[in-house]
This record gives structure tokens, C-alpha cells and sequence, in this order.
């Protein structure tokens, strides 16, 4: 079923392993920065959100009194 | 009013349109990552060497898919942006403005594995042939889409201002697709065609389709999630917003 016979041959790639593996690689690591930075994002984002919301509630019954 | 009308407008409403993402993304992930090993696996490990290539064509797997998601992409990121300024509904821009990155993402990547497939094929990294160029005009234009909307604060004015740089560079994609027709290039020709059978074997194909759909259900998720990022950044002065993030049961938001 698999094509290969060892897992040395396939690493090498036919001599081509660098520009195979340079190409896996750089795709596996911006597909996996782009949701990782976007977790990111969204977390801080919430929390400055719920920040200003806080600091408004604050503000608006302290007016009031 | 028409009712139909109203409900159809209804989705397009973030508030509506938020939580059914939410729901969506994490379905999107799993079957990303079914067809992303599903086809990596027949690519890599099952599929048998190219006759005139070598090992070096397993690119395909890869420069394919990211080729054909950087054109299509770009296609959906210019009918919302045209839809946006059809109807001018608030959800539009959004979906447009989340789409370029992973546009953008995909056309380096296209361009990236492109590099690294030239170099052992023809002995050249880059070469200016129409292909090529044209692609490195696609991200161009995605670059300048994103830079353009960043550029303007108000985010209604930066969707129009978009929505026209994306209408326009439309043109580029039909350009790209023909590219090899039109042009004696250098580029090899398409290897799967909608008039004619495939010029590939078929283990070979199917390879290159299941990391297809890997990197359209991968591409719909991530563009969910930034598009709810900007929903609530956009939407942060109305109720809803104020609601889901002040509700005691955080985490649901």
C-alpha cells in the first residue's frame, strides 16, 4: 500500500527533500500561525471589550449617586 | 414589507449571523483536518513517483490547492464586496475584510511552493513569466486591499473604498487561470481541467482534491473566526455586544 520502502527514502525525497520539505513546512507552519494569532487576537480583544464595558457601568452609577 | 424579504436580511444581520458561526467554526476544523490527512497521506505516502519529475512533483499537493484557494478566495472576497455594495448590509464588508488574509496567506503560499517546485524542475527560483507575475499580482492586490482598509478609519468608508480595489482587480483572476492558454509560458499547463479528462493518474488527482477540500474547509474556518473578531470590535457600541460580554455565563461569547 505505501509507496515507500524506508522511512530514510522518504525523508530524502529523491534528493529532492529540500524543496519538498521547504515547502511542507512553511505551508504547515502559516497554517497553523494564522489560527493561533487569530486565538489570540480575539482573547485580547474580548477583554479590552469587557474592560470598557466595566469602566462605563462604573462610571454611569457613579454619575447618578 | 415583504416578510421574505425581511428573514432572508435577517442572517445577514451580525447579531444573527454570530453565534451561528460560532457553532460552524469548530465543524469546519474537524473536517480541515479529516481531508488535510486523508490527503496528505495518499500524496505523500501512497502515490507513486512522477515518471518525469521525480519525487519533487509531491509539491503538487500542495502548490495546487493553495493556488486554487488564492483565486477563489479572492473571487468570494469581490461578490461580497460587490453584495456590500449592492444592499450595502453591514455583514458584507466584514465577510470581505476577513477573507483577504487568508487570501493573501494562500497566494504567498502558492507563490512560496512555486519557488521551491522551479528550482529543481527549470533551474530557476522566479522566472517573469505570466503565470508567475500574474499570481504575485493577486497578492499585490490583496496586500493592497488590506492596506487600503486600514488606511481609512471609518469602517464603512474602508469597506466601499475595498470593495471597489477588489471589484476591479477581478480581472486579474481570469488572467491567471489562462495564463498558459494565452501565453507561451514556462508554467506547465493545467493539470486538471473542467472540459477535458485529467492529465494525471488517479491516485494522483485524488490526492490533490482531498487537499483541496482540506484547504477550503480550513479557509471557511478561519475566516469565520476573524470575521466574528470584527463583528464584535465593528459592533462594540450596540446592545448585543454589550450583552454577550457582560452576561454572567462567560465563555459563551
Amino acid at each position: 500500500m505505501l509507496y515507500w520502502n524506508s522511512f530514510s527514502e522518504f525523508i530524502a525525497m529523491g534528493n529532492h527533500g529540500v524543496y519538498v520539505w521547504g515547502s511542507v513546512g512553511v505551508t504547515a507552519l502559516l497554517m497553523a500561525l494564522e489560527p493561533m494569532l487569530l486565538i489570540q487576537g480575539r482573547k485580547r480583544l474580548i477583554a479590552r471589550l469587557k474592560r470598557q464595558f466595566r469602566a462605563e457601568k462604573h462610571d454611569s452609577s457613579r454619575s447618578k449617586d | 414589507m415583504n416578510n421574505r424579504l425581511i428573514n432572508w436580511f435577517k442572517y445577514a444581520s451580525p447579531q444573527s449571523f454570530y453565534p451561528i458561526a460560532g457553532k460552524m467554526i469548530p465543524w469546519f476544523w474537524a473536517l480541515a483536518a479529516v481531508f488535510g490527512v486523508a490527503g496528505l497521506y495518499v500524496g505523500f505516502l501512497v502515490a507513486p513517483t512522477d515518471a518525469q519529475q521525480g519525487e519533487g512533483y509531491r509539491i503538487i499537493f500542495l502548490h495546487v490547492p493553495a493556488s486554487w484557494m488564492s483565486m477563489f478566495i479572492y473571487l468570494v472576497m469581490a461578490l461580497w464586496a460587490a453584495l456590500g455594495l449592492a444592499f450595502n448590509t453591514r455583514l458584507s464588508g466584514m465577510m470581505a475584510s476577513a477573507l483577504a488574509p487568508t487570501g493573501a496567506l494562500f497566494a504567498f503560499l502558492s507563490l512560496w511552493t512555486g519557488a521551491l517546485w522551479g528550482k529543481p524542475m527549470w533551474g530557476a527560483w522566479w522566472v517573469w513569466d505570466a503565470r508567475l507575475t500574474s499570481e504575485l499580482i493577486l497578492l499585490f492586490l490583496y496586500i493592497g486591499f488590506i492596506a487600503l482598509q486600514s488606511a481609512i478609519d471609518d469602517p464603512r468608508r474602508a469597506d466601499k473604498a475595498g470593495a471597489i480595489l477588489a471589484l476591479v482587480g477581478v480581472v486579474n483572476i481570469p488572467i491567471i487561470y489562462f495564463s498558459v492558454k494565452w501565453w507561451n509560458t514556462l508554467h506547465q499547463g493545467s493539470s486538471v481541467s473542467l472540459t477535458k479528462s485529467p492529465s494525471m493518474a488517479m491516485i494522483m488527482l485524488w490526492g490533490m482534491l482531498l487537499c483541496a477540500l482540506a484547504c477550503w474547509m480550513y479557509s471557511i474556518a478561519v475566516a469565520l473566526m476573524r470575521a466574528r473578531s470584527i463583528m464584535l470590535e465593528r459592533e462594540r457600541h450596540t446592545e448585543w455586544v454589550r450583552a454577550l460580554l457582560t452576561s454572567t455565563n462567560s465563555g459563551k461569547e
